[in-house]
């Protein structure tokens, strides 16, 4: 991979990795008596391994011309497989914590384990590690093959992974150490936000060159998702994790909002996660995998500029249906209500593009596991967007806020929106990128889609079971006019159900661990002729205009 | 031209597209967010309001570090059987000094906006080092180990000095004495006592939380923040009986 860095890019490269380990040494040494020295070791380190890493082939021959003539796929494979990894990690540990709820004493007596800790951990394993791995992997391939045009260098999209990676990381292994801002979803401190800030711009500017040497006229649909996904994620990252360092050697920092102000950013940030990163990056995906695996074209154009405004519109003033009952002034708590039901008309408008534009393909719905996991996630999409509009109500919220159906309804997403169109998007992807027939073994990828489905159904079931049953027990009066039980009996009566859940997550952990095997069997299988892939390339550059220069 | 025209223009045009994008998403943060920094009704006003001291912000810092958060909320909601249960709802003012805000989105465990003075430290300090010793059925995770980790208070003045920027009233002299006055609040029979009840309060907690006096342990921090929690102020207790008496 490095290899095929042109001399200036690699001298360039050098550069970049010396001042990341010179960057990694100075917290290093300022937070000697913090866990921001640990951090400050783990980006050293990260720094003089990519340094020997490009050393290592420095002196190797240039990549030829020829290279110009393809798209450039390589960090795409890469964000692939750190995809999948992610996912079995973040799974591993969703599914962990999970039984924690079940055998208190699963910590072993150490801080790093509790649940606290490795809940984050958990979350941000699977929607950074997994999801925004997938989201930049597919995102670079969808960008050059609408666009029609090879990413502008080779190395500004190793810069925006390798550097996410980086910032998975430091988020991960921080939420062992204590590392925190306690808002959830985001959690890094400051350092890592600004790490994430730097790599977001170039993500941004990768976009924006790609775009500008398009060959097709029209920009399409799943770049409209992406840019937004990009922008208003920076958007959000930037205002909700401003905050105050203690100091250049404290990892700890101060949120520059208390209180009220703090709760509205907050879930205004939290919300739209869900929103730009959760839901607009991956309808990118699924505008364009799933109508490419169908074979058929999107089914309504107008639907989806009708959806695409709306939910770039609409969705950044639901954020306060978090907030139902709180001490958030009442107008707000109103609006973010009001947006959450108008929601529902671009989210359906969106789900119901996708499915209609099954229509004609259904019989490769039914023979192929991996059209029939974005079918899923195109219902699943349409099924949690409904739940989520009827949980901002304000009266339906007032039962399911604080309990386990608000966990069934994330998941509901996660699991059958956002991992589902996920997989399909890697089993359609990893054939073409590395040139082969099909999937190593397509018995395997059934067996993961079913594993998925059973997992997301136990899961589900069991929280809408133990959230509402919870919600219920708390407000339910004897007819002496107290209250009827304790805490501690509503959280003994989610005791099955916690067991029930946690069974339904190793199902979807066990079909991730044979996705990744059946991904890395089928890199290791021999490819198909190259001719067969000859039309995946870039539209060839006019005679007479030289050919793209990296860096240009 | 219509929707679908202007639409059809834009495109086709990347950096218009962008612009687009950042308009369209802009609107609904501005107009939920930016009232509650102008509009003062959003805030109540209370007098009596003190700001936690050092040794509260090393506790509630360990409550961050362990992710309490993420099963304890700090927000009584105004449902009757929110109130029955945990006390008067919560007012925004109480979270005013909160950087961040630990409103919480789950209750795995129960609300603790109210748990300062619920229960006794020793409770506190058994029930931390194993919650299923005195709740049977709990599924909190055990906190043993912070009984045996001495907390690190020689930074706090950093601390409160970083919380000033960011808008908490803090003095010169609490900053200066910030470290001085996290020992003293565990060591009630030292010179450094005195100075916490001056700048605090003599309603300040001062005492041995983990039952040890001197060098304060984690689970000394700790304690002290869950002691206070709903304590700052006693404006929701007012509004209460203000409605009552109306």
């Amino acid at each position: 991979m490095i290899a095929q860095l042109t001399k200036s890019e690699r001298q360039l490269a050098l550069i970049i990795l010396l001042v990341l380990t010179i960057c990694g040494l100075a917290m290093a040494i300022a937070g000697r008596q913090d866990p921001l020295g640990v951090h400050g070791a783990i980006v050293m380190l990260a720094g003089i391994a990519g340094i020997f890493g490009v050393i290592y082939v420095y002196y190797e021959p240039e990549p030829d011309e020829a290279r110009l003539a393809l798209y450039y796929d390589d960090p795409t494979k890469l964000a692939i497989i750190l995809a999948m990894i992610w996912a079995v990690i973040g799974m591993f540990i969703g599914d962990w914590v999970a039984w924690q709820l079940v055998f208190p004493n699963l910590t072993f007596d150490a801080g790093w384990s509790s649940f606290g800790r490795i809940r984050p951990a958990h979350t941000s394993a699977v929607i950074f590690g997994f999801g925004g791995n997938g989201l930049i992997g597919t995102s670079l391939y969808v960008l050059q093959r609408t666009s029609r045009a090879r990413l502008p260098d080779q190395i500004s999209p190793w810069f925006v992974l390798l550097g996410y990676n980086l910032f998975c990381l430091l988020a991960a292994t921080g939420y062992l150490m204590g590392v925190t801002q306690s808002k959830e979803y985001a959690e890094p401190e400051w350092y890592a936000d600004l790490l994430l800030e730097i790599v977001w711009v170039v993500y941004f500017v990768i976009y924006m060159r790609t775009l500008a040497r398009r060959k097709e006229p029209h920009i399409y649909v799943a770049n409209w998702y992406y840019m937004a996904f990009i922008l208003v994620v920076a958007i959000l990252h930037t205002v909700n994790n401003l905050a105050m360092p203690v100091s250049f050697g404290h990892a700890k920092s101060y949120s520059a909002f208390s209180g009220v102000q703090d709760a509205m950013t907050q879930w205004w940030y939290g919300h739209n996660a869900v929103a730009f990163f959760l839901t607009s990056g991956f309808l990118g995906m699924m505008y364009y995998y799933l109508p490419v695996r169908a074979g058929r074209p999107i089914y309504s154009y107008r639907m989806s500029i009708i959806s695409f405004w709306g939910i770039t519109f609409m969705y950044m003033w639901v954020g306060s249906h978090h907030l139902h009952y709180t001490a958030l002034p009442q107008w707000v708590q109103t609006l973010g209500m009001t947006f959450s039901l108008m929601l529902l008309i671009p989210s359906w408008g969106s789900a119901g593009n996708a499915l209609l534009t099954l229509n004609g393909a259904w019989y490769k719905v039914r023979d192929d596991a991996t059209l029939r996991f974005m079918m899923v996630a195109a219902v699943f999409y349409g099924l949690t967007t409904f739940e989520g509009s009827f949980m901002a109500i304000r009266s339906v919220n007032s039962l399911s806020h604080y309990t386990d159906w608000t966990v069934g309804h994330v998941h509901a997403g996660a699991l059958g929106w956002v991992a589902m169109i996920t997989f399909g998007s890697i089993y359609a992807s990893v054939p073409w990128l590395w040139k082969r027939e099909r999937m190593y073994s397509p018995a395997l990828v059934e067996w993961h889609f079913w594993l998925a489905v059973a997992g997301l159904f136990t899961y589900v079931f069991a929280m809408w079971n133990s959230g509402i049953i919870q919600g219920l027990m708390w407000r339910t009066y004897n007819s002496s006019g107290t209250l009827s039980y304790s805490f501690i009996e509503t959280v003994i009566a989610m005791k099955p159900y916690y067991v029930a859940r946690a069974v339904g997550g190793f199902f979807f952990f066990a079909g991730a661990v044979i996705g990744l095997y059946n991904i890395v069997m089928t890199i290791r299988t021999a490819g198909q002729p190259a001719d067969e892939r000859a039309a995946d390339r870039p539209v060839a550059q006019p005679a007479g205009v030289p050919a793209l220069q990296p860096g240009e | 031209m219509g929707l679908f025209g202007l639409h059809y223009k834009l495109e086709r045009k990347t950096m218009s597209l962008a612009i687009g994008i950042i308009i369209a998403a802009s609107i609904g943060g501005l107009i939920e967010i930016v009232p509650l920094f102008t509009i003062h009704q959003t805030v109540e006003d209370a007098p009596d309001m003190r700001v936690y001291t050092p040794l509260e912000i090393a506790g509630r810092n360990i409550y961050i570090r362990e992710g309490c958060y993420a099963c304890h909320s700090q927000m009584i909601r105004t449902l009757r059987d929110e109130v029955e249960r945990y006390g008067p709802y919560s007012l925004a003012v109480e979270s005013k000094y909160d950087h961040p805000m630990l409103w919480g989105s789950k209750r795995t465990g129960p609300d603790i906006a109210r748990l300062g003075g619920k229960y006794s430290d020793e409770w506190h300090v058994k029930h931390l080092i194993n919650p299923r010793d005195v709740v049977p059925e709990s599924v909190m995770p055990p906190y043993a180990y912070l009984t045996r980790a001495k907390a690190r208070i020689d930074d706090l003045g950093l601390h409160l000095t970083a919380l000033r920027k960011v808008g908490v009233p803090y003095t010169d002299e609490m900053i200066a004495n910030a470290s001085n006055d996290a020992y003293g609040q565990t060591s009630p029979d030292t010179p450094f006592a005195e100075g916490v009840t001056k700048r605090y309060g003599e309603a300040t907690n001062v005492r041995a939380f983990d039952g040890q006096p001197g060098e304060p342990t984690e689970m000394d921090a700790l304690v002290a923040y869950l002691q206070i929690l709903g304590k700052l102020t006693d404006a929701a207790h007012k509004a209460k009986t203000a409605a009552a008496g109306e």
